[in-house]
């Protein structure tokens, strides 16, 4: 079985996001990029199926520029075997819906089974596009797994729904996991991996080499804005006791919240 | 395309969420048309007031599944044929709405914290690099927007009474496409962080899972709130993942977020930082968090943390 793992590049979670000029999206000039946290942990347990010979290979898809070579190349060091980057040009003014179209395309082209997926991307927090691509592809899906395993032609996912309540679900392959943390630690490559992976390749695709019907963009974005500043907060002094009796009067009286 | 609001409601034991008269009670104070409700499931609608509820019910949906789920949707949407469908951004939400987005081609716009009315059409505001920004988002067409617990708090129900109009979804046991085989014992009884309107946090310097449970939990039971963590914590054992609050766990927005002992690194303040009052404890009056408090202690939380407590019992 072949498996697909999606891998986006996003600013490094240390980063402080400016706006830029336009108001229309963020200033990248310092930005530090990395591989999406959780998708991470979708490569790890791709490379973990790999290893238990459950999957026989192990393909990066990323959409995104040619930046994003530097962390597919990590992703190939860490022990995927090659991998496809969809060239983002193609992807200027689409949609979640549209890039959920460009990746189920890109996937189906080299016959995975299973797709594992970052539970949500840490720049556009959208945690949309793996359903998403599990609707176009027809597949079941399993959101939110910390805890995974694949039997013959079948899942089973531990996931957190609604309420604060953990399940676990069986369904039959094919499908989408979004994965989630706790699922695994993920590696880092060492040095002779990162040696070796230079010679994993990497094809690169054009958009309209996949042969999907994107059209207008349904979900537009307009302004950017930075967060209201919080009004300067109060350091309530005393000894202990008296803090803690003033803050308690504070909470009720004034904030109101308790 | 239809006219109007349709309000997703999600249901606990047949009781509407609180999210429930949020959603409709921002809903009819837009002004975009008629406003509409959908329930999977048994409901007392008591508390919707005097709208139209639209309801599936069907023993396939006794648990949720993705396939029967988002089938059901599919069919009231198609009966109250809305401009737009508001939900509560929950989990059950975030597995569903995007591949009804894709079935219907309609537009999604998640965890939005904020919505108006703009020229007839329906602008949401969302944060994004885990709330560093905010942009504005819009649909052409039939738009779903998910919106974070707790953005519109409060809110009247319309006058009057429901009127339930029962839709047939014509779902069989082909669509259950997932099978439950166990339910997991929830990690507590207490609310969702995300949904949760009270958090108590505690960061490394609590030092083991023993003084974390033995001080944090008693706190956040005192003020009737749910268990929170910093990354440091977690990965250090004193909670589960599920409890991490920040960029890489949980983006809370409560009314009252008590962090003990947290530094306020910047992937910690992602999480939490749109929580409507922070109260934080440190000994480090230099300690980032104290930029982004309402009311702050500088003191050793092993000794505020107890006192805080029994005060709050008292309460
Ligand atoms: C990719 C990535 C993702 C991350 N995601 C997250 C995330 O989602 N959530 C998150 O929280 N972090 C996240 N982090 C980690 C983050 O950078 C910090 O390391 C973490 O938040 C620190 O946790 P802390 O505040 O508990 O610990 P520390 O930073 O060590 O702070 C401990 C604080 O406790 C105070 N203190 C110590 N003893 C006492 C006492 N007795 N009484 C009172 N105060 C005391 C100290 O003064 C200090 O301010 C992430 C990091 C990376 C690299
Ligand atoms: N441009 C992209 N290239 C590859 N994978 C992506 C891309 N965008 C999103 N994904 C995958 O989809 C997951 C969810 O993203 P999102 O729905 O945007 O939060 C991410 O964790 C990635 O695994």
């Amino acid at each position: 079985m072949k498996v697909g793992v999606l891998l986006k590049q996003v600013p490094d979670t240390d980063t402080r996001i400016k706006i830029n000029g336009a108001g229309n999206g963020i200033e990248t000039g310092d930005i530090k990029w990395v591989i999406n946290p959780y998708d991470e942990y979708a490569l790890e347990e791709a490379i973990k199926l790999k290893q238990a010979k459950v999957a026989t290979e192990v393909v990066i898809i990323s959409l995104g520029g040619k930046g994003a070579e530097a962390n597919i190349r990590d992703g190939l060091a860490r022990g995927a075997d090659r991998a496809v980057r969809v060239d983002d040009a193609g992807a200027a003014g689409t949609d979640a819906v549209g890039k959920a179209r460009i990746l189920a395309a890109a996937a189906a082209a080299e016959g995975v089974e299973l797709i594992l997926t970052g539970r949500q991307a840490i720049d556009s927090d959208q945690s949309a596009i793996g359903p998403m691509i599990a609707e176009v592809l027809g597949w079941r899906q399993a959101t939110w797994v910390d805890k995974l395993s694949i039997e013959a032609g079948s899942f089973t996912a531990d996931r957190a729904a609604g309420g604060g309540v953990r399940e676990r679900i069986r369904g039959k392959l094919p499908a989408v996991i979004t994965c989630d943390k706790g699922l695994n630690t993920p590696r880092y490559a060492t040095l002779p991996n990162i040696m070796a992976a230079k010679k994993k390749p990497i094809v690169e695709k054009a958009v309209a080499s996949l042969g999907v019907n994107l059209g207008a963009a349904v979900t537009t974005e307009g302004a950017y804005s930075l967060p209201p500043a919080r009004p300067a907060g109060r350091i309530i002094g005393g000894d202990a006791a008296t803090a803690v009796k003033e803050l308690v009067r504070l909470l009720r009286d004034e904030a109101k919240v308790i | 395309m239809g006219t109007g609001i349709l309000v997703l409601v999600e249901t606990d034991g047949g009781v509407p969420r609180k999210t429930a008269t949020e959603l409709i009670a921002k809903a009819t104070a837009l002004g975009l048309g008629p406003v509409s409700a959908a329930v999977i499931g048994p409901v007392d609608a008591s508390s919707l007031g005097g709208v139209k509820v639209y309801q599936v019910e069907s023993a396939q949906l006794a648990h949720y599944s993705t396939g029967a789920t988002v089938k059901a949707l599919q069919a009231l949407v198609a009966a109250a044929d809305p401009a737009v469908v508001l939900a509560p951004a929950s989990l059950n939400s975030k597995d569903a709405l995007p591949r009804l987005a894709v079935r219907l081609g309609a537009g999604l716009a998640v965890e939005v914290t904020d919505l108006r009315a703009e020229g007839g059409q329906l602008v949401g505001k969302r944060p994004i690099y885990a709330g560093k920004a905010l942009v504005d988002v819009k649909v052409a067409g039939l738009g779903i927007f998910t919106v974070r617990p707790n953005s519109f708090p409060g809110g009247v129900a319309p006058a009057g009474s429901a009127q339930i109009v029962a839709v047939d979804a014509g779902i069989t046991a082909a669509d259950v496409d997932t099978e439950l085989v166990e339910v997991l014992a929830p990690a507590s009884k207490a609310v969702d962080l995300t949904e949760a309107d009270r958090i108590v946090s505690g960061g490394r310097s609590l030092k083991s899972k023993e003084s974390f449970d033995a001080v944090v939990r008693p706190l956040a039971a005192a003020a009737k709130a749910t268990v929170g963590a910093s990354r440091a914590a977690v990965d250090a054992g004193y909670a589960g993942h599920g409890d991490q609050v920040g960029q890489t766990g949980k983006v809370v927005n409560p009314s009252l977020y008590i962090a003990l002992g947290i530094s306020g690194a910047i992937q910690h303040l992602a999480g939490m930082r749109t929580s409507r009052v922070i109260v934080s404890v440190n000994k480090d009056p230099e300690a980032p968090i104290f930029q982004y408090t309402t009311y702050g202690i500088v003191g050793d939380l092993f000794e505020i943390a107890p006192l805080l407590q029994k005060e709050l019992a008292a309460h």
